[in-house]
């Protein structure tokens, strides 16, 4: 599939002399929602700022659906919105005017039509003549993503959309997300909720120091490096792991009330659970209660991260 | 050309002027009409004409011009300084916009909206003290050049600036003692030779002489040198904000 994003050897390095980004390549794909997870300082403000002109790379190469973005910045740039971290934006306008100037700054003519269906869609219309000084800060980041929705863009990057947001505004915005996908925006998005990373990514990259250590499918992901753990909880205690299950990954609690059976997910491991299930049956042991649990991204996540450092 | 950016821009630091046209406008009229009253009717029914022309009406071109710079610095410094303090410079710096055009609107914009306040206080002044323009023409033509020269000084200002303090001590400090000294009240053939000479350097002079010759013929210093000083100041201050952008200094990290 064609890149829709594509960034090559791309390096920052601060005039403080901070290496925020280091030879960093990176392909998004047309349509997809590309999740960026990375711990504070990790360089994915920095990654996202120079794709979108705020911040000048030191060397490297990037092209926003087949346009450099400095060379051919007009045509790369109106190809993008981006709704930054931070709540910045004149306080002293309306809605109304500050969308709109976002449109027409963007080259594109005035469409109140448009403009009226973003705002419409963001729960924003009935505050359309309110200034933004008024709203309260959840109604606020709506702002800033009507008005990076106001020339319609192709790729929308949406830096920490959630962080500070109430639980409904959150579900409120994957839902837009989700609908946006489906128009055929592509959507970049950074966070540290690993959860919002689950729920809303297509494909997952994970960025520390600088440095993307890993991209892949959420779902091979999950698989590859996602435990699943299978707890057994017996009637009567044991001394020790019975010799006829001993081929199988399975350890004794401490107490001895428990058998835990661990697999790396890359097997399922479904088979051999009924293996094992099948043998305790022959062996006469008796359990009370199964409990699986397969790890989620915050922990590959944080292995991940640990690893590195 | 992005137009419908430079019009977004433009349309939209001017709604910042209707917002606050209470204060945008009243304010500069009512301190040129206390100058009118104290420098026009006190002080000036005692002085003689200078050059033909009586003190009241002398000091017209001089008081427009001060509205003028003092505006337009602060106009332009502040509508690129807010978005620089609030952080809703990002949205400016990702659009496919140019330089150019973003000056154009800025600056366009402060421009405008002094030349109106210089136009204000022209029809103010006529109230207090009768005077007939010499070259209206040329008089228009410089109150934009001087409009847009120092616009775009208040731009640099602004970019250049990280607090409100630094925004507003170069207007106090540097533009109103120029003004001042610069001859927009007295002539500077009034002063010793030295003071006269050393007063040259002071690139007021040039602008005031200018904008007086278009009112009544009558200038310390040659017009053409004038005009020629104001387009240089006005080409340095592009030169800058062009670098300005190019090397993020100041807006890109």
């Amino acid at each position: 599939m064609q890149s829709i994003v594509s960034v090559s050897g791309l390096s920052k390095v601060y005039a403080s002399g901070f290496h925020a980004l280091k030879a960093v390549d990176l392909e998004i794909r047309r349509g997809e929602i590309f999740a960026l997870l990375g711990p504070n300082g990790a360089g994915k403000t920095t990654l996202i700022g120079i794709i979108c002109g705020l911040v000048q790379p030191t060397s490297g190469k990037v092209l926003a659906d087949g346009h450099d973005i400095i060379s051919d910045y007009r045509a790369a740039r109106s190809k993008i919105g981006l709704v930054p971290q931070e709540l910045s934006t004149d306080m002293f306008e309306t809605v109304w005017n500050t969308v709109s100037f976002s449109r027409g700054l963007f080259g594109k003519s005035p469409a109140p039509a448009h403009i009226e269906r973003v705002l419409r869609d963001l729960s924003l219309w009935d505050k359309k003549d309110n200034k933004i000084a008024t709203l309260s800060g959840g109604m606020k980041r709506r702002v800033l993503i009507a008005k990076a929705l106001s020339h319609e863009p192709d790729i929308l990057f949406l830096d920490e959309p959630t962080a500070g947001v109430d639980v409904e505004l959150r579900r409120d915005m994957w839902e837009l997300m989700r609908r946006l996908r489906e128009t055929g925006v592509t959507i970049i998005l950074t966070t540290h909720y690993i959860e919002e990373a689950e729920e809303m990514a297509d494909r997952i990259g994970v960025i520390n120091k600088g440095e993307i250590i890993l991209v892949d499918d959420k779902v091979s992901l999950l698989n590859k490096l996602g435990k699943a753990q299978l707890t057994i909880e017996l009637k009567t205690p044991l001394a020790q792991v019975p010799p006829e299950l001993s081929d199988l990954p399975v350890e004794l609690s401490a107490d001895g009330a428990a058998l835990v059976y661990t697999t790396n997910g890359q097997d399922g491991g479904q088979g051999n659970i009924a293996e094992l299930l099948r043998r305790l049956g022959a062996l006469g042991v008796d359990f009370k209660n199964l409990e699986t649990r397969r790890s989620s991204l915050e922990d590959i996540f944080i292995d991940l991260v640990r690893a590195r450092s | 050309m992005n137009l419908y950016a430079i019009r977004s821009i433009y349309i939209f630091e001017l709604s910042r002027t209707w917002r606050t046209l209470f204060q945008s406008i009243a304010s500069p009229v009512l301190s040129t009409s206390l100058y009118f009253i104290v420098f026009g009717s006190a002080i000036g029914s005692r002085m003689q004409s200078i050059d033909g022309v009586s003190y009241g009406a002398y000091i017209v071109p001089g008081l427009i011009l001060l509205t003028l710079l003092t505006e337009s610095i602060s106009n332009a410094s502040f509508g690129i300084y807010m978005p620089k303090f609030t952080g809703a410079i990002y949205e400016v710096l990702s659009a496919p916009v140019s330089v150019l055009e973003v000056v154009i609107g800025y600056v366009g914009a402060a421009a405008t909206k002094s030349v109106i306040l210089g136009l204000i206080i022209l029809v103010t002044a006529r109230l207090f003290v009768p005077f007939e323009i010499a070259h209206p023409f040329v008089m228009i033509g410089f109150l934009v050049l001087i409009a847009v020269t120092f616009s775009l000084f208040g731009f640099l200002l602004g970019l250049w600036a990280d607090s409100f303090e630094k925004l507003q001590i170069v207007p106090m400090m540097v533009v109103t003692p120029l003004t001042f000294l610069g001859g927009s009240f007295y002539s500077i053939d009034m002063l010793p030779p030295l003071w006269r000479t050393i007063t040259l350097f002071n690139p007021v002079v040039y602008l005031v002489n200018g904008f007086r010759w278009a009112f009544y013929g009558i200038a310390d210093v040659n017009v053409t040198v004038s005009v020629a000083m104001t387009v240089v100041f006005m080409l340095a201050c592009l030169g800058i904000i062009w670098w300005i952008f190019r090397t993020g200094y100041k807006l890109r990290s």
